[in-house]
């Protein structure tokens, strides 16, 4: 049995209303790279947070040891001081520093106050050189990829002297061979004794340089793997990362599927922030009147873009595809194009995108329907109230009048305000991103029996969720997404989470 | 003390936007009182309707102020377009033009150069502060190449506005230029509350994003207050000419921060999305008062009303703090 160097025990981590991890168990060993997987939400990122000090002492229940010692981190410099640094999914430099300022910055090599430039750039350049980039220490970040962005990162980990080094999806942004390097980066790092965490949603890759695997679901700890051990497959994993059972938690529903209302063709969305990288690759959908179709992936895997691209171009560029509407080729070049399509959009952050929070219900409700209440630019007041109360009493929005502020109103009505203001725009599509997401369990089912009356009424519904147990209950069919690609066609009776998941994780299969 | 705590505990009663703008309505009553106790002939109808009067050009600025400031934004170059507006109305009427010709010119001028400003500001995605830094630097340098030197005004029309008054029976009377003013506030208005262009400055301050995936015209919106900004300036310029009878290319200096202050002070969000144009009259009314009051004492040089400004500046970017801070925290 070799020596741990780092044991977490029984953290707990509650927020307001949810316990993100409930009594989690990890055990690292030295010179190791343990990877941890889990389904979106289950727990992974809190966990890491909680280690580095992002969620300080006393903010949690349970016990951090780190090579021998009992840590009580106060912040991220605590857990920086002990060796542990952690590489966050969005990348955390300045775009338009050096790399060299990047590698010091907050560790500058100064004698007496004074920045040592020669000493900086001299000592980048060798980090450089260990995590195998070749680029002129002076170069400023932005000019270069994201891939060696990532490689920067890790080079500012080394400046520190990291003992443990956590990765969270390092190579979600990558491209295959700057994932394939990457890889190597940590195999190599391995050997040098440096132990790695690594949060990864491609199982290839946790297969491919994991030495043990701790699975995370709902906030638990479900077991630790060791890869040694042998015939670990990515079946196994996926297992662990399901394994719940359904209950009726979905209001029950008697599907009647018509004719096809909407399809999606061959559409591709390049990044808007990192130019060539396609983020929906070629991805073709098809939704009939009646039906509530899933759309299954994970975090990065395209669906937001995906939903927001089709809906007036609001993300990405250079996008490509066809869309037909009733069979009927369509353009929707700006949201006001999707609306007199009856194509709808909610978003999946309703307080960002979806709502104006300081201002009331009923003018939330009317906002993307101001045409049809208004003549010749004047807002018919009395009908946008009237509206607005029918909206309250039919979609049960709880707030004593629909003059109420919306950001004082809770999640699931905050949701329902949402959802009144696209069916005022009498939409036969509707696109909805994550419709449960952060609300309670009663609201939810009250979403749910929103949604099955949207598709009693022949509208077509596409719902996006990181939940599958909500796709499961709630869908007819269920499309899955892995890197931008349609990956899957799943009808109702054939879908389990293992099958989902499994189509969800199916990778590009480079690191073979 | 007790008049904002009172407030604050009545605040279930009142919706909280009323809030900023009844503060505002409170101050503005307790200055008139004040005055009225401290000095003879002061709490007249006249008085009030003087503060229209010397401050019409005032008001309209903010008007157009108000407009931008409610999507988020700023325009820093109202002061400058005034003192433009001024300047080409003095030399084009120097120049023998009819006085009708020249006002509809200088209007449109004023809201092609907030056209122009708000198209860049939009579709180059500048921050409005550096695009109407700039249209102020060109319009007050503009000024300069017309003459460096104050020109009268000596048209017959424009010294008849200027020097007519409108009787409202009684001892009470105004000037056209407050009636212009007040009609304008009320077009305003009613634009504001009534009609889609007033929705979507409300959304797009709100939070542009959302407005934009609502399927709301924001890049038309964006413009239009610019627009709208650009030609309040020239109204305003116009009737600081009637006020003055002359152009001057120094005149003007620094108005667009009175306006913003009135703004402010008027209980509009610097960030967009919530006040109402009441309280930018208000705000100016209130800022016109503190004037009046310092002339009355006489002995206090005009500098206290910058310091009194200043003060309730402070104040009341407290006071917002506090209102949008405690309804973030509301709102996890």
């Amino acid at each position: 049995m070799t020596e741990h160097i780092l044991r977490m025990s029984g953290i707990t981590k509650t927020f307001p209303g949810v316990k993100a991890l409930q009594d989690v168990n990890l055990a690292v060993r030295r010179g190791e790279i343990h990877a941890i997987c889990g389904e979106n939400g289950a727990g992974k990122s809190t966990l890491m947070k909680v280690l580095s000090g992002v969620y300080p002492h006393g903010q949690y229940d349970g016990e951090i040891t780190f090579e021998g010692r009992r840590c009580e981190f106060g912040g991220i410099r605590d857990s920086e001081h002990a060796g542990i640094v952690i590489i966050h999914q969005e990348l955390a430099l300045c775009p338009q520093l050096s790399i060299a300022e990047n590698i010091y910055l907050g560790n500058e090599r100064a004698t007496r106050g004074v920045i040592d430039w020669n000493r900086t750039n001299y000592e980048a350049g060798e980090l450089l050189k260990r995590v195998g980039l070749r680029e002129n220490p002076t170069t400023t970040v932005s000019d270069i990829g994201v891939g060696k962005q990532q490689l920067v990162e890790i080079a500012k980990a080394l400046s520190k002297e990291v003992k443990l080094l956590i990765l969270d999806e390092p190579t979600a942004a990558l491209n295959d061979e700057d994932s394939a390097h990457l890889l190597d980066l940590l195999r190599g790092l391995r050997d040098e004794g440096i132990t790695c965490v690594i949060i990864s949603h491609k199982l290839n890759e946790v297969i491919a340089i994991a030495d043990s695997v701790t699975i995370l679901r709902d906030g638990r700890t479900i077991e630790t793997l060791d890869m040694a051990a042998g015939d670990v497959s990515e079946d196994r994993i996926i297992s662990g990362m399901v394994g719940r059972a359904l209950d009726n938690r979905f209001p029950p529903r008697t599907p009647a599927i018509g004719e096809e209302a909407f399809r999606i063709e061959d559409w591709t969305v390049y990044s808007p922030s990192q130019p060539g990288r396609k983020v929906v690759d070629g991805a073709s959908l098809t939704l009939r009147r009646g039906e509530i179709v899933g759309l299954a992936g994970l975090m990065g895997a395209g669906r937001t873009e995906l939903a927001m691209s089709v809906f007036g171009r609001t993300y990405g560029v250079h996008i490509s595809g066809r869309i037909f509407k009733d069979g009927r080729p369509i353009e929707i070049r700006t949201v006001q194009d999707a609306i007199r399509h009856g194509v709808a959009y909610a978003t999946e952050d309703r307080k960002r995108y979806g709502l104006n929070l300081i201002e009331d219900i009923k003018r939330n409700i009317s906002a993307a329907w101001l045409k049809g209440l208004s003549r010749r630019g004047w807002v018919n007041e009395y009908e946008e109230y009237r509206v607005a109360q029918q909206f309250r009493a039919s979609m049960n929005i709880k707030a004593p009048d629909v003059d109420s502020v919306v950001g004082k109103l809770s999640g699931g009505n905050q949701q329902k305000v949402v959802l009144s203001k696209w069916i005022l725009t009498e939409p036969d599509v509707l696109i909805l991103d994550e419709p449960t997401r952060g609300i309670d369990v009663g609201a939810k089912y009250e979403i749910y029996m929103i949604i099955n009356r949207l598709a009693e009424q022949g509208k077509a519904v596409l719902v996006i969720s990181s939940e599958l147990p909500e796709l499961l209950g709630l869908c007819d069919r269920i499309y899955t997404l892995s890197e931008g690609r349609v990956t899957g066609e799943v009808p109702r009776e054939e879908a389990t989470q293992e099958r989902l998941m499994y189509l969800m994780t199916k990778g590009q299969e480079s690191l073979a | 003390m007790t008049g904002i705590t009172g407030l604050l505990d009545r605040r279930r009663a009142i919706p909280q936007k009323y809030i900023p703008v009844l503060v505002t309505a409170g101050l503005f009553v307790a200055m008139f009182v004040a005055g009225g106790i401290r000095y003879e002939n002061f709490a007249t109808g006249q008085i009030i309707l003087n503060v229209f009067i010397d401050n019409a050009f005032l008001l309209v600025v903010a008007v157009g102020m108000t407009f931008v400031i409610l999507t988020g934004g700023i325009d820093l170059s109202v002061g400058s377009v005034v003192a433009l507006a001024t300047m080409l109305s003095a030399s084009l009427l120097k120049d023998g033009w009819p006085a009708y010709a020249v006002m509809v010119l200088v209007l449109v001028i004023g809201a092609v150069l907030g056209l122009a400003m708000g198209a860049i500001i939009h579709y180059f995605e500048i921050q409005p502060f550096i695009v109407t830094l700039a249209g102020m630097f060109l319009a007050r340098g503009l000024c300069y190449t017309i003459s460096t030197e104050s020109i009268p005004i000596d048209n017959p029309t424009f010294t008849d506005i200027a020097q007519s008054r409108i009787n409202l029976g009684g001892d009470l009377s105004v000037s056209p230029s407050a009636v212009i003013a007040v009609v304008v506030v009320l077009i305003a208005a009613y634009a504001l509350h009534y009609t889609r262009l007033g929705r979507n400055v409300y959304a797009t301050g709100g939070s542009e994003q959302s407005a934009l995936l609502m399927g709301l015209p924001v890049a038309r919106t964006k413009i239009a207050v610019y627009t709208i900004s650009g030609f309040c300036s020239a109204l305003g310029g116009l009737l600081f000419a009637f006020y003055s009878l002359s152009g001057y290319g120094l005149s003007a200096v620094g108005m667009e921060l009175d306006a913003i202050a009135a703004v402010v002070i008027g209980g509009t969000l610097l960030t967009g999305g919530s006040g109402f144009l009441f309280g930018t009259v208000l705000g100016v009314l209130v800022l016109g008062l503190i004037q009046t009051i310092i002339s009355f004492e006489g002995t206090l040089s005009s500098w206290w009303t910058k310091i009194f400004i200043g003060l309730l500046l402070f104040v009341f970017i407290l006071l917002q703090r506090v209102f949008s801070g405690g309804s973030r925290r509301r709102s996890p």
